[in-house]
C-alpha cells in the first residue's frame, strides 16, 4: 500500500508514517464522538469573566495530569518510572494547607510547594541514581509512604478540616487572565521552559543517550547517575507544581484520595505520545497530546450519561485502540486482513 | 429489609446507666483501624462514653487485618471479658472465632459491617447505621422541599463500594414514588471533593447550565463541597437555584449550610456509644433474642 503512495503523495506518507499522526487522530476521534453525544459540545462561551465550556474543561482538567507526565517523560527517558507523583502532590498539597494555617506569606508558600516536590524528587534520584535502586521499587516507596506523610502533616495542627481560603493560589488555579485560565497560561510557560532545558541544551540528548545505553554513555563521558538523578528532581518540581494546581483547585488538602492513580495517566500520557518504557526518548510536546486524549476521554464519559460502572472499561477500550493504531505490526495485520478479503 | 427497626435508645439508656453502674462490665472491643476523618471520631466516641455506662473498655485497633481482628477476639476471649463488640474488616472467615466465643459463653455484638455467617446465633445483633435510611431521608425531604417534582443530579460514590449502593437504592425508592421527580445524570465522584467538582462541572456543560435542575445529591458531604465550588466557578448559584443535599454531616457542610450554599445534609454519627452501650448492657442484664440489625437513627440536618 505504502509502495503505491509513495511517488504520488509523498507529503501524505511523511504525515503518515509521523509518530504524532496517531495520538492526534485519537483526540479528534474523540473529539467528533462527543459532538454526537452531546450537541452543544463545541460550545464556548464567557461565564464569569473566563472562557467556559466542555473543550475548554479538557485543556483545564488535563493541565496536572500533563504537568505530571511531562516529568513522567523525562523520567523515562532515562529508562525510568516514578510511582511516587501521587503522593508527592499529596504531600505538596498538605503542607500548602499547613503554611496557610500556619499564616506564612502564600508566595512563599507557593516555593515550598515546589521545593518540597524538588526535596521528593531527591529522595528517589538518590536512590535510584546513587544506591542502584530499580526504579520501579525506590518509588514505590516515597508512593505508599507519602499520603502517610501528608496526613501527618494534617495532623501537625490537628486538621480534621484542612480548607483554606488563598486569593493568591487560587488565583493560579481556578484564576483567569483575559478570559484564559492562569493554569493554562502557566502550564504554556512552563512547558516552554522545560522544552527549552530539554531541546536546546544538550539535557534531553543526555537524558535519552543514558536511557538508550547508561553503560555506553558512561563511557562516552556522560555522568549518567547526576542525569537520572537530575530527572527525578525534576519530576518532583513538576509534581509540587501540579499539587499546588490540584490543591487550590478545591482549597482542600486530601492526601488520602487527592490525585489516586495519577501516576497510572501520566505514564499513559506519556506512552500514548509515543514514548517507550525502555527509555531513550523523550516526546514532550507528544506527552501533552497524550494528556490531552486521557482527559477529553474522561470528560466524554462524564456527559455520556452512561452508568459510572462502565468509565474504567470505556477508558481500558479506547487506550487499547490508540495504543493498536499506535502499534506497526497491529496496522500491519489489519491492513492485511482487509487486503486478503479484497484479493479473494 | 424487615431488620429495619429503629430502637428507642434513649429509653434504654436509662435503665442501662443504672444497671452498668453496679457492677463494672468489662467489653473488649476489636476496631477495623482508623481510617479516613469518621472512624477514628467513632473509636474516640467509643473510649470516651464507656465509662460514662461504667465500662470498662479494651480496645484493639487491628490496623485493617482480619488477622489482628481474630488474634484480638480470642484474646479477649481468653481474658474473659464479658461481651465482644466487632467492627468486622470484612463479611467473611468469621464462623470459627465466634464459635469459640460461643462456647466461651461471651455474647458478641457486630457494629459497622455486617459478616456473612451461616449461624446467625453466633452474634447477637448488629448495631449500625442504615446507609438505605440515609438516602431515603435525603430523598424524602427533597420530595418534600420540591413538592414531588424535580429533575435531579446524583454525585455517586466509589462504583460498587456499600455506602454508594445503599444510599443511591434507598433514594430511589423514595423519588419512585413521584412520578415528577427524576435522576437526569448520575456519575461517581468516588467520595471525593476533587472528584464532585470534576463531575458536577462536566454536568453543568451537559444540561447547559443545570437549565431545569431542581437538586444536587451528593452520596457524600464532600463531593457536594467540589460541586458547590463548581457551580460558583460557574456563575451559578448553589443553595438557591439548586437544592443540594448530601450525607456526613462533616464541619465544613455545616459551614456551606449556614452560608446557604447547601441545603440539608443526612449525619452519619461518629457519637454512636449512646446506641451501642445500652443495647448491650441491657442485654448483659438479661439476656434474649434481639433483631439481627438494630438500626442507628439518622438525622438530617437543615440551616433551620
Amino acid at each position: 500500500m505504502s509502495s503505491v503512495s509513495q511517488p504520488s503523495t509523498p507529503v501524505w506518507k511523511r504525515i503518515s508514517q509521523s509518530r504524532a499522526i496517531w495520538p492526534i487522530l485519537a483526540l479528534v476521534v474523540i473529539l467528533i464522538v462527543d459532538g454526537f453525544i452531546s450537541p452543544n459540545f463545541y460550545n464556548i462561551r464567557i461565564v464569569e469573566g473566563r472562557l467556559f465550556g466542555n473543550l475548554i474543561d479538557i485543556v483545564y482538567r488535563a493541565v496536572p495530569t500533563a504537568l505530571v507526565a511531562l516529568g513522567m517523560a523525562i523520567v523515562i527517558g532515562t529508562k525510568g518510572i516514578d510511582l511516587s507523583v501521587g503522593s508527592i502532590i499529596a504531600i505538596s498539597g498538605a503542607i500548602i494547607a499547613w503554611r496557610i494555617q500556619a499564616g506564612d506569606n502564600h508566595v512563599v508558600i507557593l516555593a515550598y510547594a515546589v521545593i518540597a516536590g524538588g526535596l521528593c524528587g531527591v529522595w528517589n534520584g538518590t536512590l535510584v541514581a546513587f544506591l542502584g535502586i530499580q526504579p520501579i521499587i525506590a518509588t514505590l516507596i516515597l508512593m505508599v509512604s507519602g499520603r502517610g506523610v501528608g496526613m501527618l502533616i494534617n495532623l501537625i495542627y490537628g486538621g480534621t478540616d484542612p480548607s483554606f481560603e488563598s486569593a493568591f493560589l487560587q488565583g493560579l488555579s481556578t484564576g483567569s487572565i483575559g478570559y484564559i485560565p492562569t493554569r493554562i497560561l502557566l502550564f504554556i510557560a512552563i512547558f516552554i521552559a522545560l522544552w527549552l532545558v530539554v531541546r536546546k541544551t544538550a539535557l534531553g540528548l543526555f537524558v535519552e543517550s543514558v536511557g538508550g545505553n547508561a553503560a555506553a554513555s558512561n563511557l562516552a563521558g556522560i555522568n549518567a547517575r547526576r542525569i537520572i538523578f537530575v530527572s527525578y528532581v525534576i519530576c518532583g518540581v513538576m509534581a509540587g507544581w501540579a499539587g499546588m494546581i490540584m490543591t487550590a483547585d478545591t482549597h482542600t488538602s486530601d492526601p488520602v484520595s487527592v490525585a489516586l492513580y495519577i501516576e497510572l495517566d501520566a505514564i499513559l500520557a506519556v506512552v500514548i505520545g509515543g514514548g517507550s518504557l525502555m527509555g531513550g526518548r523523550i516526546y514532550l510536546g507528544m506527552t501533552v497530546i497524550g494528556a490531552l486524549v486521557i482527559q477529553a476521554l474522561t470528560t466524554s464519559i462524564l456527559i455520556s450519561g452512561l452508568p459510572p460502572e462502565y468509565n474504567l472499561i470505556i477508558k481500558a477500550l479506547v487506550v487499547l485502540f490508540v495504543l493498536l493504531l499506535q502499534s506497526d505490526n497491529a496496522r500491519k495485520q489489519i491492513v492485511a486482513l482487509f487486503r486478503g478479503k479484497h484479493n479473494e | 429489609m424487615s431488620l429495619k427497626k429503629i430502637i428507642a435508645a434513649a429509653i434504654v439508656s436509662s435503665s442501662a446507666i443504672i444497671a452498668g453502674t453496679a457492677s463494672a462490665q468489662t467489653i473488649g472491643f476489636s476496631q477495623v483501624g482508623s481510617e479516613g476523618d469518621w472512624r477514628p471520631a467513632f473509636s474516640a466516641n467509643m473510649q470516651e462514653t464507656a465509662s460514662d455506662y461504667g465500662v470498662d473498655l479494651k480496645f484493639a485497633n487491628a490496623q485493617g487485618k482480619q488477622e489482628e481482628q481474630l488474634r484480638a477476639v480470642r484474646a479477649f476471649i481468653a481474658q474473659g471479658v464479658d461481651a465482644i463488640i466487632i467492627a468486622p474488616v470484612v463479611v467473611t472467615g468469621w464462623d470459627q472465632v465466634l464459635q469459640e466465643a460461643k462456647e466461651a459463653e461471651i455474647p458478641v455484638f457486630l457494629v459497622d459491617r455486617d459478616v456473612d455467617v451461616e449461624d446467625k446465633s453466633l452474634y447477637v445483633t448488629r448495631i449500625s447505621a442504615d446507609f438505605n435510611l440515609e438516602g431515603r431521608l435525603a430523598g424524602a425531604w427533597l420530595a418534600a422541599e420540591s413538592l414531588g417534582d424535580c429533575k435531579i443530579v446524583e454525585l455517586q460514590g466509589t462504583t460498587g463500594s456499600a455506602p454508594a449502593i445503599e444510599r443511591n437504592g434507598g433514594f430511589q425508592a423514595v423519588i419512585d414514588q413521584f412520578p415528577a421527580m427524576e435522576i437526569v445524570a448520575t456519575q461517581s465522584g468516588d467520595f471525593t471533593t476533587e472528584g464532585g467538582k470534576r463531575v458536577m462541572e462536566a454536568f453543568i456543560k451537559s444540561t447547559n447550565n443545570l437549565e431545569g435542575i431542581c437538586a444536587s445529591f451528593a452520596h457524600n458531604d464532600n463531593m457536594q463541597l467540589g460541586a458547590i465550588q463548581a457551580m460558583k466557578e460557574a456563575g451559578l448559584n448553589p443553595g438557591e437555584d439548586v437544592l443540594m443535599v448530601s450525607v456526613d454531616y462533616v464541619p465544613a457542610i455545616m459551614d456551606a449550610i449556614a452560608a446557604g450554599d447547601a441545603n440539608a445534609s443526612v449525619e452519619l454519627r461518629s457519637a454512636v456509644g449512646e446506641f451501642i452501650y445500652p443495647v448491650i448492657l441491657d442485654y448483659l442484664e438479661n439476656p434474649r433474642e434481639l433483631d439481627k440489625w438494630i438500626v442507628i437513627p439518622s438525622d438530617l440536618h437543615t440551616a433551620n
